[in-house]
């Protein structure tokens, strides 16, 4: 339906943009940057776009992904270079280019997490947590209309690599579900607070490196 | 930014207000920079954002090259709780560093109940709240805003305040403290040049006495500071600043769209309407400037929405014209215009209809009183016959909600004049059966009042405000009395008004309260889930202090007032008199029709208001 699509990042102090503010933002870099945009029909006519895979408030990416139309198309190669001229710090077009797959082909998403022990990351702390995520399921509670549910967060979990970064961090590198049900990351760290406390990090933040498609391969 | 703040910041509610990066703000080098200034709004970013006094000086301020403008605002409890506890100052959004290291901290105060966020904002900033405290040369602490016209209740805790219109004012007084920081002057060198600027009131050169009644007995100006210190304006508003680059927030505001500000001032002189004394004479801009103003700030702004601001704007002379010429750039890009505070008659409406010809949700009306009477005591020009035909249009054109503003205890105001809001709302009603376009989706009439507060330099500001339980009184007698269902009834609480009324027109005193109050945990008192009029009653009785004295009290024409040292240019000889003919329920024209010679004129370009 949107003929044009481009890869953007949001880092630094724009990760603390909702996603319904982020859309407005983006509608009004368009207009700042003289690029108009298909609209929606009706009393209300505002500019169409829409952002895959909204992205929770406080996690960096490097891979988030819009869809728009652009009235003149002559436009498009000169896009990224317009809007970065008037778009907020921390958001940046990387490329922008014709959108020939459905966002909904994006299957995993390709993360990094650092998570910080105040009290230092013991030398067999990554071990243990890969235990733990390596498990068979990893379950959690989660508030639902009708109450407190369990739910297992493993099948969510594609691959998950951790390592011991200088003396109070430890890496994590993992791929998980994108969509359908979707693996928000901040679950792993619900998931070590309820079940595995003394593997829990103080802070954790998480970083979309690259989505995938059904076949591991980069989606674009 | 503070390394704790990105653990901080995924706690706390909208952390996007706190971390500035918006498109649009200012960053410079600090090697360049011979002045720091922040800019603080006492209140939160969503409110102080939607201020378009704060983007015009913001603006104008950092026109200055080696001055470095950044702002600050108030932040919401979770978030100060936070920085409390991990010891984070509040910072100028632009950089992240601390206000402490700044020079100047300005803050702009429009309402009194923000009055606890200054000295809130001042110790999260890791400064002594009392200006006698802070002995350096910087950060000096300046104030300015509507609320200045009345500076004697922060004088305790502001080391200067600026009156009147900023955008020349601010820099003066900027290049002043670049000399003197240049120079090697201490605070009071600075403070007494400072005074000579006109439009500077420096609290701490005026000696105050008291009779034992407690009413002000002198307030004596130091060797060099004024007898009075004049207010400033700008005469011309079609050459002054008017930043159409603006900072435009990453996150949903209050007002969040292009404000266009079409005049100063108001021609109309509603006696109760302080905004309609101090912003005198009326001054507006050209139609064409405003056009052109109003399209580059959508283009750079990419905005989808502009509204245009005065404080009556169906005055503005050429306001048709000024509207088809915005809607000729609006309409073919979706670009909607709306237009507040429009008067009851009918070339607002036919014009309502016209820029708003999709959206028809809710039209409101002020007429601030419920019959002829009192609306000719408060010099409300509008009739019955006007408020109704306006509403009969607005139903026929197809509105079904209408809301009406009324303010209770206002001077002469009998159990008659309360009434007269019932009846008014039910012929409101009745316009509609009468007239509605579509009867079925039902009509929504919201009539609203409010507790008068007196406030300085109108004719009723030697007024008494009535007592919270009278309020309360006349609330019931009006709710008993609305005649039916399909009207609903909301009133204000008086709480809040009675702690403004004393605010407004307090003296230097009330600095106790208000640092009491806020030691004992008062911030944000603007909002209904911080405000506590416990914690208020607390902090009076335990200062020895009477709200009542302030905001209750009747004074004489004579009493020497907390503010008379500051001058708005309307003379007080002519607000005794719009007050005598108040309670002779006389109105008095409008500058258009009649100067009624309040003084203002003197700022006027050719000595002529609105020419």
């Amino acid at each position: 339906m949107h003929k044009h699509r481009m890869r953007f990042s949001k880092e630094g102090t724009a990760i603390y943009i909702s996603h319904l503010d982020l859309m407005r933002l983006m509608q009004r870099a368009f207009l700042r940057a003289g690029l108009p945009l298909q609209h929606t029909e009706g009393f209300n006519p505002h500019a169409r776009i829409s952002v895959a895979l909204p992205l929770s408030v406080g996690m960096e990416s490097v891979c988030e992904f819009l869809d728009f139309t652009l009235l003149d198309e002559a436009q498009l190669a000169d896009t990224p270079r317009r809007l970065n001229g008037v778009l907020p710090m921390g958001v940046r077009v990387l490329r922008a280019y014709e959108a020939v797959r459905k966002t909904k082909e994006i299957a995993a998403l390709r993360i990094k997490g650092v998570l910080e022990y105040d009290r230092g990351a013991d030398p067999g702390l990554a071990e243990a947590l890969a235990a733990f995520f390596g498990a068979g399921q990893i379950v959690i509670e989660k508030k639902t209309k009708k109450g407190i549910q369990e739910a297992d967060i493993r099948p969510g979990i594609q691959k998950l690599e951790l390592a011991r970064r200088g003396g109070n961090e430890v890496e994590l590198q993992a791929e998980i579900s994108a969509q359908n049900p979707g693996l928000n990351p901040m679950l792993l760290i619900q998931a070590l607070k309820e079940t595995a406390p003394h593997l829990a990090p103080d802070f954790a933040c998480f970083r979309r490196l690259e989505a995938l498609d059904a076949a591991g391969q980069t989606f674009v | 930014m503070h390394p704790l703040q990105k653990r901080i910041l995924p706690t706390v509610q909208k952390p996007a207000r706190y971390v500035g990066g918006e498109y649009g703000q200012i960053v410079k080098d600090k090697a360049q920079i011979k002045v720091r200034m922040a800019l603080c709004f006492p209140d939160t970013y969503e409110i102080g954002m939607s201020n378009l006094g704060l983007h015009i000086l913001y603006g104008c301020i950092n026109q200055m090259p080696h001055v470095w403008c950044e702002r600050a605002f108030a932040p919401w409890g979770d978030m100060e709780g936070e920085m409390r506890k991990h010891g984070i100052s509040l910072y100028g959004l632009e950089s992240g560093d601390p206000l402490g290291e700044f020079d100047l901290i300005g803050f702009s105060l429009g309402y009194e109940m923000a009055y606890t966020n200054v000295l809130n904002m001042l110790e999260l900033a890791g400064l002594p709240v009392r200006a006698e405290e802070r002995t350096g040369l910087g950060p000096i602490v300046l104030a300015g805003g509507s609320a200045c016209y009345n500076p004697e209740p922060l004088a305790d805790f502001i080391d200067l305040f600026v009156l009147g219109e900023g955008e020349e004012l601010d820099r003066e007084v900027i290049d002043l403290y670049a000399a003197a920081k240049e120079s090697g002057w201490d605070k009071q060198t600075f403070l007494r040049r400072a005074a000579g600027i006109e439009g500077v009131y420096v609290p701490s050169l005026y000696q105050v006495e008291y009779h034992p009644d407690g009413r002000l007995l002198a307030m004596e100006p130091a060797k060099g500071a004024p007898e009075r210190v004049r207010k400033r304006v700008i005469a011309d508003l079609d050459s002054a600043d008017y930043p159409v680059h603006t900072i435009v927030p990453s996150t949903e505001i209050v007002h969040d769209r292009v404000v266009l500000e079409v005049f100063r001032g108001c021609i109309r002189g509603c006696r109760f309407c302080q905004a309609g004394y101090i912003y005198r004479p009326v001054r507006a801009k050209s139609r064409d400037k405003l056009v052109e103003q109003g399209t580059q700030a959508l283009l750079a702004s990419g905005y989808q929405e502009i509204t245009l601001s005065s404080l009556s704007t169906s005055d503005y002379r050429q306001l048709g014209q000024l509207c088809d010429g915005l809607l000729s750039f609006c309409a073919p890009r979706h670009i909607s215009l709306s237009l507040p505070s429009l008067r009851a008659d009918n070339f607002s409406m036919e014009l309502m209809q016209k820029v708003q010809a999709v959206r028809k949700t809710g039209l409101t009306f002020a007429p601030e009183a419920g019959t002829q009477r009192l609306r000719d005591v408060i010099n409300k020009n509008v009739t019955e016959e006007e408020i109704l035909n306006t509403c009969r249009i607005a139903f026929e054109g197809g509105w079904n909600g209408i809301k009406l503003y009324f303010m209770l205890g206002l001077p002469t105001e009998t159990d008659e004049d309360v009434l007269g809001i019932a009846a008014l709302s039910g012929k409101v009603l009745a316009a509609w059966k009468k007239h509605a376009a579509n009867k079925s989706r039902g009509v929504r009439i919201t009539v609203s009042t409010s507790c008068f507060v007196p406030k300085p330099h109108t004719p009723f500001q030697w007024e008494a405000q009535v007592s919270g339980e009278e309020y309360m009184r006349r609330v019931r007698l009006l709710r008993e009395a609305m005649p039916a269902r399909a009207i609903t009834y909301n009133w204000h609480d008086p709480d809040t008004s009675l702690i403004e009324a004393a605010l407004s027109r307090g003296d230097r005193r009330l600095g106790a309260v208000l640092e009491a109050v806020w030691r004992d945990g008062g911030r944000l008192d603007a909002w209904s889930e911080y405000f506590s009029m416990a914690r208020w009653r607390n902090a009076f009785s335990a200062c020895g202090i009477d709200p009542d004295f302030y905001a209750g009290r009747q004074r004489a024409e004579e009493e020497l007032l907390p503010w008379d040292r500051i001058d708005t240019g309307v003379r007080r000889a002519f607000l005794w008199n719009e007050r005598a003919r108040a309670y002779r329920a006389e109105l008095s024209p409008d500058c258009r029709v009649q100067c009624t010679g309040c003084g203002a004129n003197q700022f006027s370009l050719k000595g002529v208001c609105d020419a």
